[in-house]
């Protein structure tokens, strides 16, 4: 008597006989689908109204279906604009993800691997860069065009590439860093025993193992430069990036050839993100 | 006439192989390099992790450096290799200082502890990157990488990745990834610790007819004390960064010079006495808790004017007889009565209660057909004199359970 209520009182999960939930199964895989849906329905929404027919010949988006065609994807760069700042938001990426990477990973590097007496930096640097993922980003905008204004440096793509770097520099130390925090040295130690000076222990041995983390920060540089509005609204001047020309024409009506764009971008990016996930999979 | 010249055409035979393919193309008999530390310390946040070492490898030898974590085994291992620089002092490879060399200008390989493997290359190109840093052109590379798979043991194995072998598989290939580049010192870095008691025997052997072969200097780093005699030529062992004894491992082991010496190589019964009186060849030691031994006065080190002194034996030389039996003529006899005994397959382990008021440790070959006493027989202990030692006990203030290794 005694010793069943202290079991019974002290581990109750212990003497619970075990229920068989036949609905619990059920739960995990219908929220799964409920998120999934819900994050891809806009997408496949856009998908779908990128083959669409327009009314009157009118080349601009409506969200009522009047029939099917393929006509956007023959003429997608018909649109007087649109093809030039997509090949500018293109050159912007490929441009700021080459410099950030590489800037990216040489602070990740150094903050890896020294310390206050030789790198008295190391903390303000930590701190700066959590600032800069967390900082609002119309802040940074605001600033950089206050900046550029103030210095009299003429708003085009060197100020746009400038802004770029400067947010995802810190996407990529904190990707690159994660890969190194694991990283065994006595595989570089291993290669100067070997007769490898340092310059050809980097390329050889170090930069090989942590390409993972280098190649998954570059892509997140490059995602996010594609995509960037708020940066880009405040720099571009005369040239506006993808973005920020389609936020543009949303006020006089959407060409269909915005929507194929759209789709295209979003298949090179599913593209990437399956590379990326095989990456991050692939073991150090 | 025959022999000399024998020998002489084989080494003008050897001396054109190396003038034609400008590297000696046999594995065997490389040139190596003896070793040399003066006075070398390293000090790591205040603590000295090496203290004022001075040793010296002689070339072609198997030399061990053996003692417990934090000896400073390790970091003298580090500082040849150039991993770390010496606080004070030299250190010199075959009479050239390299005390300030980076470890990629140092004519040094190491085996580490982890391997360290490159996990990005196969067993081809691990072995290989050390000769790919010299220029050696493919074919050449080719040859000496497949002869050094071969000398470990481990053909076909080139397209292999590392992480598909086995652990005692990884180490073979870290010694050859070593030994291709022909060093005139191998280090390694507690090999074995990864692998299981059976594969570790075998590496043992292995490892030392490898070492016999290629005819370089080894300097081995353990902590296990049954390694380091299996191949030793000569050992250290050390403790606190310094070292308490060396020589080849029987003498170290027979005639232990410190207290430390005596309890981490092997096991010992170390009683704790005073020197009661020296009568020419023997000399009498009182023990403390009653009794006394008689130690060969040629084993008593310098004691400094000091008295007090451990007396010790080893288990395996004292003999377990039945009370009344004759003792041997110049051997010491203490009474005792069995507490413990152990039977271990290869033999009987006893410890004994003694007349000298503490437990001795016996140990007996299970040979057959001899005395075996029960726990609560008594029993008389005998061993001979020359078999006991004598050892400066340890100042009061240190432990000795740091002794245990890992």
């Amino acid at each position: 008597m005694s010793l069943l209520e202290r079991t019974t009182s002290d581990e109750p999960a212990l003497v619970a006989p075990p229920r068989k939930r036949r609905w619990g199964r059920f739960i995990l895989p219908t929220y799964s689908w409920l998120v999934i849906a819900y994050l891809v329905f806009p997408i496949i929404l856009m998908i779908f109204y990128s083959f669409n027919k327009v009314y009157n010949g009118i080349p601009q988006v409506s969200f009522s279906w009047i029939g099917f065609t393929t006509e956007w994807y023959r003429q997608w760069s018909n649109v007087p604009g649109l093809t030039p700042a997509f090949w500018l938001s293109i050159r912007l990426a490929l441009v700021s993800t080459a410099i950030s990477t590489v800037l990216g990973t040489m602070l990740a590097i150094a903050l890896v691997r020294y310390r206050p007496p030789r790198f008295h930096g190391k903390v303000i640097v930590e701190q700066v860069i959590f600032l800069n993922i967390a900082a609002p980003e119309i802040v940074m905008g605001a600033s950089l065009l206050g900046l550029f204004v103030s210095f009299n440096i003429g708003r085009g793509f060197l100020t746009l590439v400038l802004a770029h770097v400067m947010f995802s520099i810190a996407y990529v130390t904190v990707t690159v860093r994660a890969r190194l925090s694991g990283f065994d040295r006595s595989l570089e130690e291993a290669a100067y025993d070997l007769g490898a000076t340092p310059r050809v222990t980097f390329t050889r041995v170090t930069l090989p193992l942590i390409m993972p983390g280098v190649l998954a920060g570059a892509l997140m540089a490059f995602a996010l430069s594609i995509d960037d509005f708020v940066t880009s609204n405040f720099l571009s001047g005369s040239s506006a990036p993808f973005p920020v020309w389609v936020y543009g024409v949303t006020r006089v009506g959407i060409p269909p050839q915005v929507f194929v764009f759209g789709t295209a971008i979003f298949t090179v990016g599913i593209a990437f993100a399956i590379m990326s996930i095989v990456l991050a999979r692939k073991k150090v | 006439m025959s022999i000399k010249s024998e020998g002489e055409a084989e080494a003008a035979l050897s001396t054109r192989d190396v003038k034609t393919s400008g590297r000696s193309s046999r594995i065997a008999n490389l040139e190596s390099a003896d070793v040399e530390f003066v006075n070398v310390t390293k000090t790591f946040n205040d603590t000295n992790a090496v203290e004022d070492l001075n040793l010296r490898v002689e070339a072609g030898e198997f030399f061990s450096l053996l003692g417990p974590s934090g000896c400073g085994k390790t970091t003298s291992l580090r500082m040849l290799g150039g991993f770390e620089d010496p606080t004070l002092g030299r250190i010199l490879l075959g009479g050239q200082d390299v005390t300030n060399l980076p470890p990629y200008r140092r004519d040094v390989n190491t085996v580490f502890q982890s391997y360290a493997l490159f996990p990005h290359l196969n067993v081809y190109e691990n072995v290989a990157f050390g000769l790919r840093r010299q220029r050696i052109e493919k074919q050449e590379i080719k040859r000496r990488v497949g002869e050094m798979l071969d000398v470990v043991d481990l053909p076909n194995f080139e397209k292999r990745q590392s992480s598909q072998l086995s652990g005692g598989q990884q180490q073979r290939v870290a010694l050859a990834r070593a030994l291709v580049n022909q060093p005139k010192l191998l280090l390694l870095d507690e090999p074995m610790s990864a692998l299981d008691a059976k594969l570790r025997r075998q590496m043992q052997i292995e490892l030392k007819r490898i070492q016999t072969q290629v005819g370089i200097t080894f300097l081995y780093v353990t902590h296990d004390q049954e390694e380091a005699m299996t191949m030793s030529d000569r050992l250290a062992v050390m403790w606190h960064g310094r070292v308490e004894g060396m020589g080849p491992p029987k003498d170290v082991y027979d005639s232990p010079t410190t207290e430390f010496v005596a309890s981490f190589l092997g096991a010992s019964n170390l009683l704790a006495g005073r020197i009661d009186s020296v009568a020419g060849r023997r000399t009498v030691v009182a023990i403390d808790g009653g009794g006394s031994v008689v130690v060969p006065s040629d084993r008593v080190p310098d004691l400094a004017g000091s008295l007090e002194v451990k007396v010790g034996v080893r288990p395996e030389k004292i003999g377990i007889q039945a009370v009344g039996t004759p003792v041997a003529d110049a051997h010491n006899a203490v009474n005792g009565r069995v507490r413990v005994s152990t039977f271990t397959g290869v033999g009987n382990q006893y410890i004994v209660e003694t007349a000298l008021g503490v437990n001795v440790t016996v140990y007996a070959q299970n040979i057959g057909h001899q005395f075996a006493p029960r726990s609560g027989d008594d029993v008389v202990l005998t061993w001979p004199e020359e078999h006991t030692f004598i050892v400066k006990p340890l100042p009061k203030s240190i432990e000795m359970n740091e002794t245990e290794g890992d």
